[in-house]
């Protein structure tokens, strides 16, 4: 009795299966996962050389004493860290950075933001400064080097000219080590202002008119569309746009290299300045790669705070 | 007082092709006016310049008696529904609603209490914290009709709101917005390009071409008195057949192929020899009858069944006429059907300029008029009204 049962339930729900599923027609599982690794595979094998592996050897090696070629000798622990944070150099190279960031990264932002609301409109002649304004992208950092290397000289520089024309007096900018960061800070915005804005201005452009006629009508000006529309509204390409700044910030090394090599007096070593120096003048290589983790960590702790600090301000639509 | 007048009102962006030529009109306070015409004939432009998004290149708009070509739309105290909603997506339906009242500064006990009052007009009580993306189209659309009813603005400008939503809902929210309307004694401007809308919504409809009115009036006049070829043509669905006709010894010639018998009577009110342009609205195409004088042979080339009606589709030289029978008629595709074009229901017009010559005769088949109060007697004849017989 129970076995029949059984035996018709089963019957059942085979006729009912046989209603509902139509076998997908496609390769087992195992044959199509497989197919798709060796798709992936070249993907793989290039993000596994040169990112994978390169990531945990730096890792390895800074817990090892290294020859100049960077052999590992000794496991010493974290010695290389503590090394580091005892060194005054070094504290100051992560103060330097710090202070560049803060320097750099939101007067990026806030100058190609508007710059980006004041081209925004379609007028004749706008092309003429969205070309100029984004014109930076273009530009080599070798070439930038020079041409600022000419407006910051000291004497000959057009910068201290016109302050003396104004009746004041000429600043050194790239050979004083009060002024140097600050410098570097300018020219670096000046660099970055170019992909900034041009992001922003795409952004800016794809809002919809409706939502500015809607401003119009009630009567809010320039910083209420500014506050209530525009930034809430390219959100997503602003978040885009600082994560992005912030960590090119922590990566600059053109600039530094080519104008002031971490002078005067060390007042412009950046903490991937320093790695450099270490890796590949002093053949420091254990060092470095602990110099090389550190940096990443910090990178990682800032972008992740970043992201938790802005997460609810940015609306996907 | 007119709410808003315009006086042979331009608007050209290159200076030479006119957008608008020369738009007269009044607006009254209190009325629902339509704006409708085909795309791009300057119906938004229109809307945008009483809005004060736009400028005028040449006369005069006058709100409320003050002329108003350079006033800024904040001081026209005027609400506008996109076609888009522009809806913020970064806000709350809450936000949504409430925008904009902060630049008025109104203060935020009186912002709630408008909150509340049109959160509950338009049934959004249960969304307010909702943002715009988690609503369907039709909750979206009432979220930009709240915030034009929290502004309290009594002039309202909607830019083919409804044209976003699918049908069934189009249809509600039609009912919807002419109650809001009707309710708070809105004056609304309403452009569309859907002359459904415009029959069912307006108090009065200006259609619009290239540019310019081709004609002012109530729905009604517009159908049953259209002022030339383009609004008999754009008014009423299936469309107004047209056809030229020249009268001549053996009856009303259509298209050169078809002929319709005349009696002495119809012979009396055409002259004979003139070309006009001849429109039949497809509902006064009717089935012939064994007493029909103006009853015309032809062949179907196919028919849809609605349900409710059937449209039957006939050549008439070049031409696909259509007829609209109530009810349910199964009609093959070739089959030969009899239908009487009767004359005395079409509208003339003039041949090359397509202003109207003659107007249909306000009358249905059993010779009532066609707008008729609804009273008993209507009641009891459209019950008695026979089932069209096949031919």
């Amino acid at each position: 009795m129970a076995l029949r049962s059984k035996r018709s339930l089963a019957g059942a729900e085979a006729a009912g299966a046989a209603a509902v599923a139509v076998p997908p027609k496609e390769a087992p599982g195992g044959k199509r996962s497989l197919a798709g690794w060796v798709y992936l595979l070249p993907s793989i094998a290039i993000f596994a050389i040169f990112v994978i592996y390169p990531f945990a050897r730096t890792i390895i090696t800074s817990f090892f004493a290294t020859t100049p070629a960077g052999g590992l000798t000794q496991f010493i622990g974290l010695s290389n860290f503590i090394t580091l944070f005892t060194d005054p150099l070094y504290t100051q190279a992560i103060a330097n950075t710090l202070i560049y960031v803060v320097l750099t990264v939101p007067l990026t932002i806030v100058i190609a933001l508007l710059l980006a609301v004041l081209t925004a409109q379609d007028l004749p002649g706008m092309g003429i400064f969205r070309t100029i304004f984004s014109a930076t992208m273009g530009i080599s950092v070798a070439a930038a080097a020079v041409f600022w290397n000419l407006l910051f000289n000291a004497n000959s520089g057009v910068l201290n000219r016109i302050i003396e024309f104004f009746g004041g007096e000429g600043v050194g900018w790239l050979i004083d080590q009060n002024f140097a960061l600050v410098s570097v800070s300018i020219i670096s915005i000046w660099m970055n202002l170019g992909m900034a804005y041009l992001i922003l201005l795409g952004a800016i452009k794809s809002i919809d008119d409706s939502y500015y006629e809607s401003v119009d009508i009630v009567g809010g000006g320039f910083w209420y569309r500014l506050r209530r529309v525009t930034v809430p509204l390219i959100s997503p390409s602003l978040f885009f746009v600082l994560t992005v700044t912030l960590i090119s910030a922590f990566q600059s090394f053109g600039l530094i290299d080519m104008l002031t090599q971490g002078g005067p007096n060390n007042a412009t070593v950046l903490l991937i300045y320093r790695l450099y120096r270490d890796a590949f003048v002093n053949f420091r290589i254990g060092s470095a790669s602990a110099q090389g983790v550190i940096l990443f960590i910090v990178i990682f702790a800032i972008s992740y705070i970043q992201n938790k600090l802005t997460e609810s301000k940015v609306t996907y639509q | 007082m007119a709410k808003i007048v315009c006086k042979d009102l331009k608007k050209s962006y290159d200076g030479k092709t006119e957008v608008l030529a020369g738009i007269n009109l009044e607006i009254q306070e209190g009325e629902f006016f339509i704006l409708v015409g085909p795309s791009g004939c300057g119906k938004s432009t229109l809307l945008r310049i009483i809005a004060g998004l736009e400028g005028v290149s040449a006369g005069e708009l006058i709100m409320d008696g003050k002329l108003a070509n350079e006033m800024l739309p904040k001081d026209r105290n005027l609400t506008m529904v996109f076609q888009s909603y522009a809806l913020y997506p970064h806000l709350s339906v809450r936000d949504n609603i409430l925008f904009g009242l902060d630049v008025k500064k109104v203060a935020k006990d009186e912002q709630e209490r408008r909150l509340a009052e049109a959160a509950e007009l338009l049934g959004l009580t249960d969304y307010l914290d909702r943002k715009p993306r988690a609503l369907s189209g039709g909750q979206r659309q009432r979220v930009a009709l709240a915030r034009s009813v929290c502004s309290q603005a009594p002039l309202c400008l909607m830019d083919e709101p409804l044209s976003n939503l699918d049908a069934k809902l189009r249809a509600s929210m039609r009912v919807e917005i002419r109650r809001l309307q009707q309710r708070l004694g809105l004056t609304v401007v309403y452009v569309t390009h859907d002359q459904v809308e415009a029959m069912t919504m307006g108090d009065r409809i200006a259609v619009l071409s290239n540019g310019r009115i081709q004609q002012l009036g109530t729905p009604l006049e517009l159908y049953n008195h259209p002022a030339n070829e383009f609004v008999a043509t754009f008014i009423g669905t299936p469309q107004m057949n047209m056809a030229i006709a020249e009268v001549q010894p053996e009856g009303l010639v259509l298209n050169d192929d078809v002929v319709v018998p005349l009696s002495a009577e119809d012979r009396a009110k055409l002259p004979a020899g003139t070309r006009w342009k001849v429109g039949f609205r497809p509902e006064q195409v009717y089935p012939a009858t064994a007493t029909s004088v103006h009853q015309v042979d032809v062949s179907v080339v196919s028919s849809e069944m609605m349900g409710n009606e059937t449209l039957i589709f006939f050549n008439v030289g070049s031409e696909l006429f259509t007829a609209r029978w109530q009810g349910q008629h199964r009609v093959e595709t070739g089959a030969a059907l009899r239908v009487s074009l009767d004359p005395r229901y079409a509208h003339f017009f003039d041949v090359n300029t397509g202003a109207l010559v003659r107007a249909a005769e306000d009358l249905d088949e059993q010779g009532a008029r066609s707008t008729s109060v609804v009273d008993e007697s209507l009641a009891a004849r459209m019950e008695a009204a026979p089932a069209a017989p096949m031919a």
